[in-house]
């Protein structure tokens, strides 16, 4: 019997053609040919994506073998894809909202040369290649490659303008914060292998599941894998690189921050819910992580005024909360989270991306201001994705994340509060940043304000589309509370995902807890109405001034690690190396030359020395015979 | 016949360049000889499929016991398929540069080509040295006539410092040679005489053999030959140097050092192994801070190659295997490496970071190899080194060591340090804007594209399909951990 899945490898495999054909066709082909290549690869992945996730709905599922990868000793690696709810959801988020993407790129990146053009597009095929064999691999291992994969094209992708020296540093810096991750990663799947044998998520799971792993090994596994999970996917305290990313183009932004990369971290912890689930510690250090990081990053974005350093700081803080459902055991929750963030916040960076666009490369939000009278579709769509964000029923922010405040109410009251705190920062400085940059009087020059202008139909269609799955994304997960029966996430993920005891706290507590937050985050939305409708420019001072550099731990980390690291290099390059190591060897050397010069000098020929020299080493022979042979 | 072929075709072929007169003429001729080698070598990769290995045996000196013994197993084969493809490679990438004494040049390339083949098929003690020898001093020739300023003070410390090790490995020869009861340098009865060998006289031979194999890797701290000399050579022969001649260490420590002396290679494990990882790391600080590109190389190398130095002290099938596939990857990216760096030197005038800058701009094609080949240098997944690094690093966590946590850990900190220099380098080299010396090259010609091209297949298909590279040195592998196996469970019956 032949599965229909079977196919399964082409989703994957017609994003890496689009790579091989604009990559080496880059400057051959005019830009509506890369255009197409690049968008209809990913169209066609995305259709095969909607198939494969109709045939999971009916219950199919699809483990495909390819071939051996590595095979040495007991040590089996298989080239193979597992295709079940979770990664068929996985592939819907990523082939769906990175094809819109891709759409809204052809018009963004118009103004590059057809080059650059067509290998902008060959990375972007690339990076959603990675991604897609991230989620579809069925051991660690191939799930390693594609979470590599997706570091390399973030690196290309931030680096895509190359010219420019501090995207190549942000590009570098992404690369190796990543790498730091993937290291514990690397050791994680090592683990595994020396105490299990085997990669694969299937056997992994089962042997955890029979208590074939130690509780020890698997604190240490899941802790390892968590801190590739951090660098990955920008938490404490491997962030910092995710807003230097920034300085990629804008469309790169939303496809790391909303449908990849980021949320590798996320999947990657959700597949592997079997062994958290088995390691209290981990849980409660991923929790703690998290909600660390949610805090952290939003009192950063309260005071950035850079477009998409508010929306990159965002993304931590809504990572943060994802890692928060984690730690608590609700790892639907995160998945939820996970896809209603990547409408949203692929709204939110393609809508800052078209007004960037209207201001002629402008990111500094004190230069704009009164921008909805011009962008009108901007704007509302702007607005859906903050309302969302904020989390205002019934749009889809609301659902995933009262699903994540509740799970840490049930943990504990302490981190309910903080969490709540945190969602009431998110809901202030993102109607900061609307209110800033959409209303009020234009602060800009009369040269922007000339320009201004709202962006093509191939840049706003995506943005309608993704504004409208911002609104309705979050009703396949309506808590059991409001809609018996509404929460089809969690059933729909039940056969990977299994629940761990069932709710602990009655509807009308969560009617509370729903209508609290609620109230609060309008509270607040209005509030940030009230201080920037009529927004002044203004300089930041005492603590905001810590905020808007971020805490200073990009300084922190360059004076505590970077700068010893390159001192220490130089001292083992000019001192150590030069003095040291070849100064003993050239010692030897001249030892050798000095005492044969110095030996020389016996032979000189003369009879009478040989003499003395014969009778003293005569004396020193008997001396020895006498002295030590008793 | 394969084996005796490998030796003979870039031995006589490189005599008779000593001959041919015009430069053009023994150019093509040095090309033509290394891809008939090449096409040999291959065809032992057909053949070998059917019979474990490929042998042949005639006398030498029979009157000392030494006999020329040559065969071709899984090791021998990967190793010299290396040496086979590094050969036309390199002189097809510097096809335009142009030597004084051209035919000396390319008769001693060849000559060394032809020593390192020897090296690794030797099945004799007398012969392996012997062709070790052969591979060295060819190699001193090229640095001391054709390398750079320094070259003579550089070429003699490089010279002495080998000689050393070579000498302290003849002393090990003929120690174990005096204890064979048939008196024979033939492999199999060093293998023999092996476990009648006390704890002393195994630390003795252990030492004096891993001396010249250490020196010629280069291991820290024995390493100080090795950038100096890299700078100073002529890039062709730093190629051949870094891409197989290092590797001859690495050869010795699995076909004669850890068969001879298990008992001490194993206990002297604990030792070794952070020797090689504090190299490591050592090494990458160090090219964290090079301004010179042919440096930076060099450090590179110095760390990589100490990984495989504790990927065979694991003595387990994973880190043994992986050092298999990792000598040749390691082989076919420094050369890809030194191909980029070359062509910048001899473009550019200037091998310092510091002045380069911008050439994805005015040599697109170049910097797109280069950035694939510094990614493989890093061990990307789906390259080629990934598959040898994460066998290598998977065996090192899971060696017979109490301290194989803090091994693994050591040691994939230069993972990070790795990423950090490799992408400064890019970053320095290709990125950025031009500058008045960058803005006037002009991108790589075909010969360079069509050497840099078939690095890159290589890179992407080892890394995407290593099984075929990994199962024909099974063999061998096992053969050696099994000797490891007996020592660490004594009372286990084999």
């Amino acid at each position: 019997m032949q599965n229909a899945l079977q196919i399964v490898y082409l989703i994957p495999l017609l994003p890496l053609i689009g790579f091989l054909i604009n990559g080496l066709g880059r400057k051959h082909l005019s830009k509506p040919a890369i255009s197409l290549v690049g968008c209809g690869t990913i169209l066609a992945s995305f259709i095969l994506s909607i198939w494969v996730f109709m045939q999971v709905k009916g219950g199919n599922t699809y483990d495909a073998h390819y071939f051996n990868f590595i095979s040495v000793g007991k040590l089996v690696i298989p080239f193979a894809f597992k295709i079940d709810q979770l990664s068929s959801l996985f592939l819907l988020i990523i082939t769906g909202v990175g094809f819109l993407i891709h759409v809204y790129s052809t018009s963004y990146m118009h103004e590059e040369k057809t080059e650059h053009f067509g290998r902008y597009f060959s990375y972007l095929n690339l990076f959603v290649f990675s991604m897609l064999l991230l989620v579809m691999g069925a051991n660690f291992v191939i799930l390693f490659i594609g979470w590599e994969g997706v570091g390399l094209c973030s690196y290309l992708l931030i680096g895509y303008w190359f010219k420019n020296t501090s995207y190549n540093k942000a590009a570098s810096k992404a690369f190796i914060m990543n790498r730091i991750g993937d290291l514990a990663f690397l050791i994680a799947i090592f683990w595994l292998i020396a105490k299990l044998g085997t990669v694969s998520f299937s056997e992994v799971f089962t042997a955890a599941n029979l208590a074939k792993l130690k509780t020890l090994d698997i604190t240490v596994i899941t802790i390892l894998l968590f801190v590739g999970a951090t660098g990955k996917s920008a938490q404490i305290p491997l962030y910092t690189w995710l807003p230097d990313a920034m300085a990629g183009p804008t469309p790169v932004s939303a496809l790391i921050h909303a449908a990849t990369m980021v949320t590798a971290g996320i999947y990657m912890i959700a597949r592997s819910n079997v062994l958290y689930s088995l390691a209290p510690l981990t849980m409660d250090i991923v929790a703690y992580t998290g909600l660390a990081t949610a805090l952290l990053a939003a009192t950063i974005a309260l005071k950035q005024n850079d477009i998409k350093k508010v929306l990159a700081y965002s993304t931590v803080s809504q990572l943060g909360f994802m890692f928060l459902a984690l730690g608590t055991g609700a790892y639907v929750a995160a998945v939820f989270h996970v896809m209603t963030h990547a409408f949203f916040k692929a709204l939110l960076f393609l809508g800052s991306g078209s007004v960037i666009h209207a201001m002629s490369g402008e990111q500094d939000i004190r230069n704009m201001g009164g921008l909805s009278k011009k962008l009108k579709i901007t704007f509302i769509t702007f607005l859906v994705g903050c309302i969302a964000i904020a989390g205002i029923p019934p749009f889809s922010g609301f659902f995933s994340k009262d699903a994540i405040l509740l799970s840490a109410y049930i943990k504990s009251p302490v981190l309910y509060g903080i969490a709540l705190f945190t969602a009431l920062l998110t809901a202030f400085y993102m109607f900061r940043l609307l209110f800033i940059t959409f209303t009020g009087t234009f602060r800009g020059t009369d040269d922007q304000k000339h320009h201004l202008h709202e962006s093509p139909v191939s840049m706003t269609i995506p943005l309608v589309v993704l504004a409208i799955l911002s609104i309705i994304g979050g009703f396949v997960g309506i808590p059991e509370a409001i809609m018996h029966g509404g929460d089809k996430l969690t059933a729909f993920l039940s056969p990977v995902i299994a629940q761990h005891g069932e709710h602990t706290v009655s509807h009308t507590t969560e009617y509370m807890l729903m209508g609290l937050s609620t109230a609060l985050v309008v509270v607040m939305i209005i509030a940030a109405w009230f201080v920037f409708r009529n927004y002044q420019r203004s300089e930041a001072t005492g603590f905001g001034k810590v905020l808007e550099n971020k805490w200073y731990v990009d300084e922190l980390y360059e004076a505590a690690f970077v700068k010893p690291l390159k001192r220490f290099g130089s001292f083992l390059n000019n001192v150590f190396e030069k003095s040291v190591v070849d100064g003993l060897v050239n010692g030897v050397g001249k030892a050798v030359n000095y005492s044969s010069r110095q030996l020389r000098l016996l032979q000189s020929g003369q009879v009478g020395s040989y003499v003395l020299l014969m009778v003293l080493s005569m004396v020193v022979f008997f001396v020895i015979q006498f002295f030590i042979r008793k | 016949m394969i084996p005796v072929l490998l030796i003979l075709v870039p031995l006589l072929t490189g005599l008779a360049a000593f001959i041919l007169k015009n430069e053009k003429t023994v150019r093509s001729w040095a090309l033509f000889s290394s891809l008939i080698t090449l096409a040999v070598s291959l065809a032992g990769l057909t053949l070998l499929k059917d019979a474990k290995y490929m042998a042949h045996q005639c006398e030498w000196m029979p009157a000392l016991g030494s006999s020329f013994s040559v065969k071709l197993d899984g090791v021998g084969l990967i190793l010299t398929l290396l040496n086979a493809v590094s050969f036309p490679l390199i002189f097809i990438a510097t096809w335009n540069t142009s030597y004084k004494n051209a035919r000396n040049f390319f008769a001693l390339m060849l000559l060394g080509q032809a020593g390192m083949m020897g090296v690794f098929l030797a099945m004799d003690a007398l012969l392996f040295y012997f062709f070790w020898e052969l591979a060295l001093i060819p190699m001193y020739f090229l640095c001391s006539q054709w390398g750079g300023e320094k070259r003579i003070a550089v070429t003699i410390k490089f010279f002495i410092y080998t000689f050393v090790g070579s000498l302290l490995m003849l002393i090990a020869i003929l120690f174990v040679y005096s204890k064979t009861t048939d008196r024979s340098f033939s492999l199999q009865s060093f293998y023999d005489v092996a476990v009648t060998l006390n704890s002393k006289q195994q630390n003795l031979v252990f030492w004096l053999m891993f001396a010249a194999f250490a020196i010629k890797m280069p291991i820290f701290p024995l390493h100080t030959w090795q950038p100096d000399t890299y700078e100073q050579a002529p890039t062709a022969t730093t190629m051949a140097l870094s891409g197989v001649m290092v590797k001859m260490g690495v050869f010795g420590i699995i076909r004669w050092l850890f068969p001879i002396v298990s008992g001490a290679s194993f206990q002297w494990g604990d030792f070794i192994t952070p020797m090689a990882i504090i190299g490591m790391i050592y090494a990458s600080l160090i090219a964290l801070r090079q301004d010179d590109l042919k440096r930076l190389v060099a450090y590179s190398s110095i760390a990589h190659i100490g990984l495989l130095c504790a990927g065979l002290f694991t003595q387990n099938t994973s880190g043994i295997q992986g050092v298999m596939i990792q000598m040749f990857s390691h082989g076919i990216n420094i050369i890809g490496l030194w191909i980029v760096v070359e062509w910048i030197e001899r473009n550019t005038g200037t091998r310092k970071i510091s002045e380069l800058g911008g050439l994805a701009q005015t040599a697109p094609t170049l910097a797109i190899f280069f950035v694939i080949i510094a990614l493989a240098n890093i061990a990307l997944p789906l390259t080629n080194a990934f598959v040898g690094e994460f066998l290598i690093f998977n065996g090192i966590l899971s060696s017979y060591t109490q301290y194989y946590v803090w091994f693994t850990v050591m040691a994939g900190v230069c993972i990070i340090l790795a990423a950090a220099y490799t992408l400064r380098m890019v970053r320095k080299v290709a990125y950025g804007n031009v500058n008045d010396i960058t803005s006037k090259v002009t991108d790589i010609r075909f010969n360079e594209k069509l050497a840099l091209g078939i690095i890159v297949i290589l890179i992407f298909w080892i890394g995407v399909f290593p099984q075929p590279m990994l199962d024909l040195t099974n063999g061998v592998t096992e053969s050696i951990v099994n000797k490891f196996e007996v020592i660490r469970y004594p009372t286990v019956p084999k």
